[in-house]
Formats: structure tokens, sequence, C-alpha cells
């Protein structure tokens, strides 16, 4: 009976609700992977079975590695995370150290003020922020993305590493010195390595988030040559009212593939980032 | 003023007291708290002073002037708030913002905590489970909003063909032809992109319950629902609180989700205030009129946050 009963919990408060959660989350890849595989033929053929695949092709793939400049945007989607992620890193922990352990006039002051820049909105930066590429001369240009991603980055970056910067015993740093390390190499010696993790979990959130960027990219990349994954598959393989799925598709799962890619080898990492603050908190 | 002096140097030479004066007076004044601090945070100031406070203080300025694309600025004071508010469409996606907000917050809130109490039992390949639950949340928005706007195609989209081929419609709903349709659509795509991030910070909440509290209320005659609403929902609270304030914010900023999925039609009835400042600086070209949606995003914002915390006190 009890056997019975702990058997019937187990289907009805984990099995069902996970497969149900799983299904969820993964059906929309599934469509993905179904519908750049089918031809045109088999898509567009109102008898066919939805996810099933009769004649399994690799057309739309070739189409979009021969007809659109897939690959440039791949390269440049990937520049372009690395150098923002590095920027941002460097000013971030710039930003967040003193203020995590150092005391000095206006140090609270400041961390609200880098906490309030979350509340800008990004459509009211937009506007001034061309005028400012524009009088830069970085239109069309991945540098214009470099610079400005950043300010999305930067204030994030900053609020994550504190948290990790706090934990470090001030002891530790107190000791260094005494023992006559210099601040500067009391940080980058002993302050900074134990912060390791932090700065993993940082790099991939700012690696994630400009991946994902679509505005600015929007706004300042609009020659093909120099544009991003998002920006040139929606700018590109959609044209006009006219939708090429097939292809779309697979640009939409060829790209996703980088980030799950990197991802997959940070989870842990990942995970930490994302509830550091609200569990600590 | 000689005593400022000499209460200044008095801090100066006490400071660095115990650390010898051996990095010369230059080094000695860089090891002050103070100093170094600053040292440090000049370059990231600067450069968020020149790539965000400028550009902010500009898009405040010109929420304030008339301005169209390629033609000088001129003043109108509030000008642009009054034209806004005799607006329909402003006040449409002003409520279509704190709708899509509130709605999708509520269901990422109670699905991601679903997710976490399912996630928090012990069951084999628990940690590919979880990387595959977490795919929808860092998969680059606008791919998976693409797909989804596949899916919901209304002739040859998922949804409808499963509809027509299990024999329960003849033709599905056209899911983001019409406006109450459309709304829900793109709830349901922002709430099935965000509810990992709630389930994945309430599970690591979850984790730091102590284990014996659950004990000792059983002891004292609780049952699964008694725990739960005094042991579990209590616990987590400061983290559902953090995580939704956070999702607020995030949801209440998105533009891409319906850029790409309604570009805010049908007829004007899916714009958010995001949306709507963007079409009306780069598709109507009025650019201090943009800059005034956009402001006034803050203040609804506010509301909103203020709101959350009034429901969490009454709680």
């Amino acid at each position: 009976m009890v056997g019975e009963l702990t058997w019937r919990k187990r289907i009805l408060g984990l099995w069902l609700p996970l497969v149900a959660f799983v299904v969820v989350a993964l059906f929309p890849f599934t469509w993905m992977a179904a519908t750049s595989l089918k031809t045109n033929a088999e898509l567009y053929d109102p008898k066919a079975m939805p996810l099933s695949i009769q004649h399994p092709s690799l057309v739309h793939y070739i189409d979009l590695l021969k007809e659109t400049n897939f690959l440039i945007w791949v390269a440049n989607t990937m520049l372009v995370a690395v150098i923002a992620t590095a920027i941002s890193l460097l000013l971030g922990s710039m930003l967040a150290y003193p203020l995590a352990r150092m005391r000095f006039r206006g140090g609270a002051l400041l961390a609200i003020a880098v906490a309030v820049t979350y509340l800008v909105p990004q459509t009211l930066l937009f506007v001034p922020m061309a005028d400012l590429i524009g009088r830069l001369h970085l239109g069309n240009t991945l540098t214009a993305v470099m610079l400005t991603y950043p300010t999305l980055l930067v204030p994030f970056i900053a609020w994550l590493l504190m948290g990790y910067f706090k934990t470090v015993p001030k002891e530790l740093e107190e000791q260094a010195m005494i023992d006559g390390a210099s601040r500067w190499r009391a940080m980058t010696r002993i302050i900074l390595p134990l912060c390791m993790p932090g700065f993993i979990s940082a790099g991939i959130f700012a690696f994630t988030l400009s991946q994902n960027e679509f505005l600015y990219a929007l706004l300042f990349l609009s020659k093909s040559s120099v544009r991003t994954i998002p920006i040139g598959v929606v700018g590109e393989l959609i044209r006009g009212d006219a939708f090429y799925w097939g292809q779309l598709m697979a640009g939409a799962l060829l790209g996703s593939i980088p980030v799950a890619l990197i991802y997959s080898f940070f989870v842990k990492y990942y995970v930490a980032g994302l509830t550091a603050g609200a569990v600590k908190g | 003023m000689s005593k400022v002096l000499e209460a200044s140097r008095a801090g100066a030479l006490s400071a660095p007291a115990h650390r010898p004066f051996r990095f010369g007076r230059l080094g000695a004044f860089m090891e002050r708290e103070s100093v170094f601090s600053w040292l440090m945070l000049t370059p990231p100031m600067l450069f968020l002073l020149a790539f965000l406070g400028y550009p902010f203080i500009y898009g405040v300025y010109l929420s304030f002037f008339h301005k169209e694309v390629a033609r000088a600025a001129s003043f109108v004071g509030f000008g642009n708030f009054v034209k806004l508010y005799n607006d329909p469409i402003f006040w449409q996606a002003v409520r279509n913002t704190i709708i899509f907000t509130g709605v999708a917050t509520i269901l990422k809130a109670s699905g991601g905590l679903a997710m976490a109490l399912v996630m928090n039992q012990s069951f084999k390949m628990k940690s590919v489970t979880r990387a595959a639950l977490l795919l929808p949340f860092i998969v680059p928005t606008v791919l998976s909003t693409v797909a989804w706007q596949w899916i919901l195609d209304p002739g040859m989209g998922l949804f409808n063909r499963l509809l027509v081929v299990s024999g329960l419609a003849t033709t599905g709903p056209s899911w983001l032809g019409n406006p109450t349709m459309a709304m829900i659509s793109i709830i349901m795509v922002n709430t099935w992109r965000g509810l990992p991030f709630f389930g994945i910070s309430i599970l690591a909440g979850l984790q730091t319950i102590p284990v014996d509290l659950h004990e000792s209320a059983t002891i004292d005659g609780a049952g699964t629902w008694g725990r739960f609403r005094y042991v579990t929902l209590p616990s987590l609270m400061p983290v559902i609180l953090i995580v939704t304030t956070f999702s607020i914010v995030i949801t209440f900023f998105d533009f891409q989700l319906v850029y790409v999925l309604t570009g805010g039609g049908p007829a004007n009835s899916t714009h958010l205030m995001a949306t709507y400042a963007y079409s009306l600086s780069m598709g109507a070209g009025q650019m201090g009129l943009g800059s005034a949606v956009a402001l006034s995003m803050v203040p609804v914002l506010g509301l909103l946050l203020v709101a959350l915390t009034f429901f969490v006190r009454k709680d």
C-alpha cells in the first residue's frame, strides 16, 4: 500500500510535471530542427505531419551559407562578444573593487548611482547614442557596438563582482600589506585570484548578453558585412513580407549553437552567477 | 584653516602608520584608501559618464524639444508630453506594458516556483535536465522569437497544424492577427523565455533552507501544505522578491520580442512603450516625441516597483 502510494506520488509530483517542463522548454528547438531539415515542398505541404521528416535535406543550410554572409555574422558576433566582455570585465572590476572593499567618501552614493542606471531605458539612450556614434565616425563599424555594449554590461558586472569581492576577508589583504605588499600587489596577487569564479560567471553573462543584444546592433550595423547573427538573420532572411522559413530556422539553430556550447561547459558557473545575488540578498 | 591642515596631515600620517615609508612619498599617498579608490574608479566613471551619462542627459533634453530627423530642434517645453497625454496609442502602449509586465511576471514567478519544487527532488540525470530547462533563457532572444513566429503562423505554424491534424479545429486561431490573441501570444513567449531564470534561482534558494526547519514543522504537526505555507514560502520570500524585481525591470524594457513578433501590430494593439518610442523616433522621425515616451517609462516602472513592495508588505 505504502509503496503504491509513493509510486503514485512520484509520478504525479515528479515525472509528469518534469516531462511537461522539458517538453515546453524544448519543443521550439525541435520545430526549428524539423523545419530546417525539410525541403520546401514538404515544408509547405498541408497534409504532411508537422514534426516528422519524410525527405531530410540540408538544402536550407547550404543555401544559408552560400547566399548570405552567415559565417561572417558568426565571426562578427564572436569578436564583438569577446571584446565587449573583456572591456566590461576590466571596467566593471575597477568599479567594483573599491566599492566593495574600500572606505571613502561618496562610496555609498556611487554604489547607488551604479545600481540606478538599470532603470534608464535603452530606448531613451539610442537616439543620443546614434548621434554620438555618428560624430565619432563609427557608424557601420564593429567598434560602435564594442563600445556601446559595455554601457549595458558594466553596471551589471560591477554589481555581481561586488558580491564576490566582499566575500574575501579583509584580514588577508591587511596581512599581505603588513608583509610589505602594496595595495596594488595585495589586490592583484591575493584578492583577485580568489575571486576567479566571480570573473567566470560575470564573463559568461556578459558574453551571453552581448550575443543577445539587438537594439544597438539594429541601429549601428546596417551593412551586411558588419552585422551580428540576430540582426543578420532578421534583417536578411525576412525580405519584406517573404519569410524564408527553412533558412530562417537553419540560421536560428546554427546561431544558437555557439552560446549553447559555451554555456554547457560553464553551466555550473552560470547558475552560480545567476543565483549569487538572489540567494545572498 | 591651519587646524584643518593639521588634522588632514595627522590623518595622512596615522593611516599608513603601521606600514613603513618604503614606497616613498608618492607611494604612501597612493596607498591611502581614498586615493587608491579614486584612481581605480576614474577610468570606468569617465567611460560611463561619456557613454551613459551624456546620452541620458541628451535624451532628457530631447524630450523637451520638437526634433525631427535632419531638422534643427526647437524648444517646446512640456509640449511633447501634452501631445502624448492626448494620444490614444500612447495610453494603449502604457496599458499594454503594464499588462504585459504584470501578467508575464506573475506567470513566470508561479511557474518558476513550480519548476523549482519539482527540480528539488532527487532523480537521475538532474544536471542534464537543468541544462535543458535553462536553454530558452540563454539562446539569443531574436532567434527563439523567430522560431515562435513560425510556431504561431496561422496557416503552416506548428500550433495550428497540430490543431488541424488532431481534428480539434478546422482552422486554428490567428495567433498574431487579432489584438487579444496577439497580446496573449507575446505574454506566452516572454513567459517561455524568462521562466527558467525564476526556476533556477528559486531552486538555489530552496537548497539553502535548513532541513531541521522542515523536521520541526513536521513534529509540530504540519502536513505537506503546512510545511510549504509556513516554512518553504517564507524562507523563499527574499529570493522571490529579488528575482521578481529584476525580472520586472527586464520585462518592462523588453523591445526585441515585440519588434520581431508583431512589430506593435495589428493596428498598434501590441505596442509596448519601448516599441512605440522606437517607432516614433525611427519610423516617424519624431525624435523629441519618441524620447518623451521613453522618459515616461521611468515613472511607470517606478509605479510597478512600488506596487510590488506594497503587495509584498500586505502579504
